[in-house]
């Protein structure tokens, strides 16, 4: 009956979260290497020579880190690496092995990271799906450069392809979140005890 | 077993026959049209058994959720449908949630008949159903509010419905849309008639439409959760990698060996597609337990193709091939005829006669293709984005060899459309390698399949000629239109336009903007299909479809002949929109909207350095009866190197009511630099066959840096609202090519424009 199909779900579509695939084989004879994302110590079961974005992807199911390119041409698969963005197609899972890897899940406790704040704020996404790597480049920046110019911003947000073009409010966003960092840290830095 | 199968047969979409049923259920109220026009009343006595489009449910909480049938591909259409309801049902907008429909047809468009998102229509179609639901929501809450609250029926008129509360101000009574719905008192049926006379709230009553709310999707699409086709998962799901041929199409598998894939740790299997659909050709899916070994192992296979019959085509061939066919007094079928244009150009004072082309454009979303496909039971499920649910649902079974009634779509967030989506031919290789396996696969393309395999906008050859009498008066003008024809590839005859010489259907969809609203008495255009194009590479809808090349031919010839009479362009344009006869209406707004992009641009108010310039473009963009009046000026710096430096893009467009002012900025600013891109940074080419440009290192759509500053004026004047996303595309092209023109005194003719081609004129 309808009633059983209509049901007041949050936003978006439903999907649904599978287990662990069942037929995922050992494969080589390397020890599984074990990842630290957002935190974590976590194995996978993926050769050395898998690249980070599919480990993430498909055997940690953790989705908001995407494909686009294959390449390292377009930035949607941007993580950090160390605090380095990195763009996971082009990265090894055998190379970051006891890293400190964070991807956009990881990037704030509750999706409040100043940036991702602007990000509504400025209602930068359209189609929504480079913004995480577009996010995660950006906020690489801000944390070494707590004061951006517009040339520094676009030159570091330049490999970042965004197909629906929302290049402006992208810069806006940055703008919004450096603005509120450096607001922040000065008035935590002004509650110091003298 | 799904509950749509049983009623897949498609049902009449017109709206105006079919009532409208409030009725309730155990997950509280739902709303919708009755599936069927005319049964409304019978089954009123026991809405209970009867299964209406649920257009919104409202739970027992009060949250409010509206199921889509538009494709989301970030022109956040989902939210303004629910903002539509909203504003009639007098819901608080954080109550208000959306959902994806399946392709069930009675979530069909109620005006198309059909599941498709496409021609910036869906705002403009669904407005007044989605108004009248939403109303009529209100009405069936705030009856059984005011029975609940012991007011008589007359009473219900000063109720005041605000934020999902109904409140009788004068006996300071409430109830929350919640306390209604909770209460199973809130049923109503609404007879056709009925429905068409509810009062709808006039513009100075809305407090919703013209807000900006905060989009419901875009949180989601900041913390990585928002759900794309890519990210389905299911249990004990394989993934597909495709291998395509070196032919884009034509292309057949002589022999497929996987001895080396057998290598590769977790490969299943190699599947050559079997197509029956056509919608592929020469396909092969390497199967495995990654995607990362699929590819692997898609790597290793060794495949020898026959390359078919386009396998020697370029991209020369297919522009050979489209002059040799705009030669023949016979080709094409005529979309314009009006008065006697051959005759008119031969008694003109003075001809003007110009050919303007646009290369192959990849859609290139920055999702690649992907589909998942799971057999269970009788029924095929497919998880995808996609945009045409009623002809992919069809594809995906004609890949199954199953019928189409017993394919169900689970719709998602689409990482970018643009008009890829209309397609299904990721369907295939998901369908039949789950089929080949006995497990669901989810497909994902490589950007090398995806840009190589894309359905690209067609490259086009325009041919125009102009006649101006003594005056300077534009008074005969001919254009043929040359392109593969992206609709006819559907196969659905209702998708195609009757010719006016009567030669049987043709695309309006490749010569739709030719229509102009320009007054010339001796107007004739003709679309001429160009077969070998068609074949080869076989064509689909990139945003703005073919307004995105008959404009850039218009405008630019337009341009010609305001400078061969010496007049200024804009001010020839303004008097040829006199709004005579069928141009009445549409000609007045497409010049008051280029008065206003004049205006904000400060055009003609001052004088601009040595080698900058400004152009200016209007256009009717997408179809003459769904225009969007929108005008660019574009201001470029043209360098003695033939480089050219777009600086600023004003664009006014004439969108009559603004749902969301915030989203039309956002859209129009997104579609003007879609223009710019395919205007200067955009090409794909054909060599043997096949498409050369693999990934974004050759090409290469806009990035950051190439963003000049972008001005939008909006004009909302309370006429019936219209699309946005696309029509900004189309005039952007022709702007820089005026302006380069008034700039450097090179006239350019092809898209994209090169710094050679800029060069190169400049001397002729």
């Amino acid at each position: 009956m309808l009633m059983a199909k209509v049901s007041a779900s949050p936003v978006g579509v439903h999907y649904q979260v599978a287990a662990v695939s069942g037929f995922m084989h050992r494969q080589g004879k390397t020890p599984m290497p074990t990842l630290t994302i957002n935190g974590r110590s976590m194995s996978v079961d993926a050769a050395n020579d898998t690249p980070l974005l599919w480990a993430i992807r498909e055997q940690l199911q953790m989705t908001g880190t995407k494909f686009g390119c294959g390449a390292g041409l377009c930035g949607a698969c941007t993580v950090h690496v160390n605090g380095e963005a990195v763009r996971s197609c082009q990265t090894m899972v055998g190379d970051v092995a006891g890293k400190k890897i964070t991807t956009i899940e990881g990037l704030s406790a509750k999706g409040d990271h100043p940036l991702q704040k602007a990000w509504v704020a400025e209602q930068v996404p359209q189609c929504g799906y480079c913004q995480s790597g577009q996010i995660m480049q950006a906020a690489s920046l801000l944390a070494k450069n707590p004061n951006p110019t517009k040339e520094e911003v676009v030159a570091h947000m330049d490999g970042n392809l965004c197909r629906c073009m929302t290049y402006s409010r992208i810069q806006k966003a940055i703008m919004r979140a450096a603005s509120e960092m450096r607001t922040a840290s000065a008035t935590s830095n002004e509650r110091r005890p003298t | 077993m799904n509950q749509h199968v049983k009623n897949a047969t498609p049902v009449t979409s017109d709206l105006s026959r079919r009532s409208f049923l409030v009725g309730t259920a155990a997950t509280g109220l739902v709303l919708g049209y009755a599936g069927v026009p005319g049964v409304g009343e019978a089954l009123a006595a026991a809405p209970a058994n009867f299964e209406p489009s649920v257009w919104y449910a409202i739970s027992p909480d009060g949250l409010v959720t509206v199921t889509c049938g538009k494709a989301d591909m970030g022109q956040h259409i989902a939210s303004t449908m629910a903002q539509i309801v909203c504003e009639e049902l007098g819901a608080k907008w954080s109550d208000m949630r959306v959902q994806l429909a399946s392709n069930d047809p009675k979530f069909n468009d109620p005006v198309l008949g059909a599941q498709i998102t496409g021609g910036s229509w869906s705002t403009m179609m669904n407005f007044d159903a989605m108004s009248r639901a939403g109303a009529a929501g209100r009405m069936a809450l705030t009856e059984a509010a005011a029975s609940a609250m012991g007011l008589p029926p007359f009473f219900k008129d000063e109720l005041v419905v605000r934020d999902s509360v109904i409140s009788h101000p004068k006996s300071k009574k409430q109830m929350t849309f919640a306390e209604v719905v909770k209460s199973g008192k809130a049923t109503k049926t609404f007879t056709p008639d009925e429905l068409k006379a509810i009062k709808l709230k006039t513009p100075d009553q809305y407090t919703m439409i013209g807000v900006s709310v905060p989009q419901l999707d875009i949180p989601s699409k900041t913390n990585g959760t928002a759900k794309y086709g890519i990210d389905v998962m299911l249990p004990g799901m394989a993934y597909g990698a495709v291998v395509t041929p070196p032919v884009r199409f034509g292309a057949t598998v002589k022999s497929l060996d996987d001895a080396d894939a057998k290598k590769v740790p977790g490969f299943i299997k190699a599947v050559i597609l079997d197509d029956k659909t056509q919608t592929t050709s020469g396909w092969v899916v390497a199967v495995a337990n990654t995607y990362a070994n699929a590819k692997k192992a898609a790597q290793a296979l060794k495949i020898a193709y026959d390359g078919g019959p386009n396998a020697k085509l370029s991209s020369q061939s297919l522009l050979d091939e489209a002059k040799r066919l705009q030669g023949l007094d016979d080709s094409g079928q005529f979309f314009v005829k009006d008065g006697d244009p051959a005759a008119a150009l031969g008694s003109a004072a003075k001809v003007l006669e110009a050919e303007y082309t646009t290369s192959i454009n990849i859609h290139a979303p920055m999702e690649p293709m992907n589909a998942t496909a799971e057999f269970k039971g009788d029924i095929l499920h497919i998880y995808s984005g996609n945009q045409f649910a009623t002809r992919s649902g069809a594809i995906a079974a004609g890949a199954a060899g199953i019928d189409p009634k017993f394919v169900v779509m689970h719709q998602h967030w689409l990482g970018g459309g643009f008009g890829r989506r209309l397609d299904a031919d990721m369907m295939v290789p998901a369908v039949q390698a789950a089929k080949a396996i006995g497990k669901p696969v989810k497909v994902i393309y490589t950007r090398e399949n995806d840009m190589t395999m894309d359905f690209s906008r067609p490259l086009t050859y325009q041919k125009i000629k102009a006649g101006v009498d003594g005056d300077g008066k534009l008074t005969a003008l001919s254009h043929d239109v040359v392109s593969a024809w992206p609709t006819a590839r559907w196969g659905i005859p209702d998708f195609l336009t009757p010719s006016v010489d009567k030669k049987g259907p043709l695309d309006s969809f490749t010569v739709n903007g030719a229509d102009f609203f320009y007054t010339v008495p001796n107007h004739y255009v003709r679309a001429i299909k160009n077969e070998m194009a068609h074949n080869a590479t076989p064509s689909g809808q990139l945003r703005s479809v073919a307004p995105g090349w008959t404009f850039w031919a218009v405008e630019s010839m337009i341009d010609e002949i305001a400078a061969a009479t010496g007049k200024d362009p804009a001010q020839f344009r303004i008097a040829l929109l006199d709004g005579k006869g069928k141009n009445d209406g549409g000609a007045q707004r497409l010049r008051n909207t280029l008065l206003a992009a004049m205006g904000l641009s400060g055009y003609g108010t001052k004088q601009l350095p040595k080698g900058e310039g400004m152009g200016v473009a209007c256009v009717s963009s997408q179809e003459r009866a769904t225009a969007s009046w929108t005008a660019c000026v574009a201001h470029v710096a043209v360098a003695p190197s033939g480089e050219v430096t777009v600086k600023k893009l004003t664009v006014a467009t004439d969108v009559g009511t603004q749902v969301h002012p915030d989203n039309i900025r956002a859209q129009v600013e997104g579609a003007a630099l879609w223009g710019l891109s395919l205007a200067m940074y955009e090409k794909a080419t054909l060599k043997d066959g096949g498409i050369e440009q693999r990934n974004f290192d050759s090409y290469t759509p806009l990035r950051m840096s190439q963003v000049p500053e972008v001005a939008v004026a909006v004009i909302a004047n309370g006429e019936k609202a219209t699309g946005v996303g696309e029509p900004a595309v189309t005039v952007v092209a022709p702007a820089i090519g005026n302006a380069i023109f008034n700039a450097s005194g090179a006239r350019v003719r092809a898209l994209p424009i090169t710094a050679e081609a800029v060069k190169g004129a400049m001397k002729a």
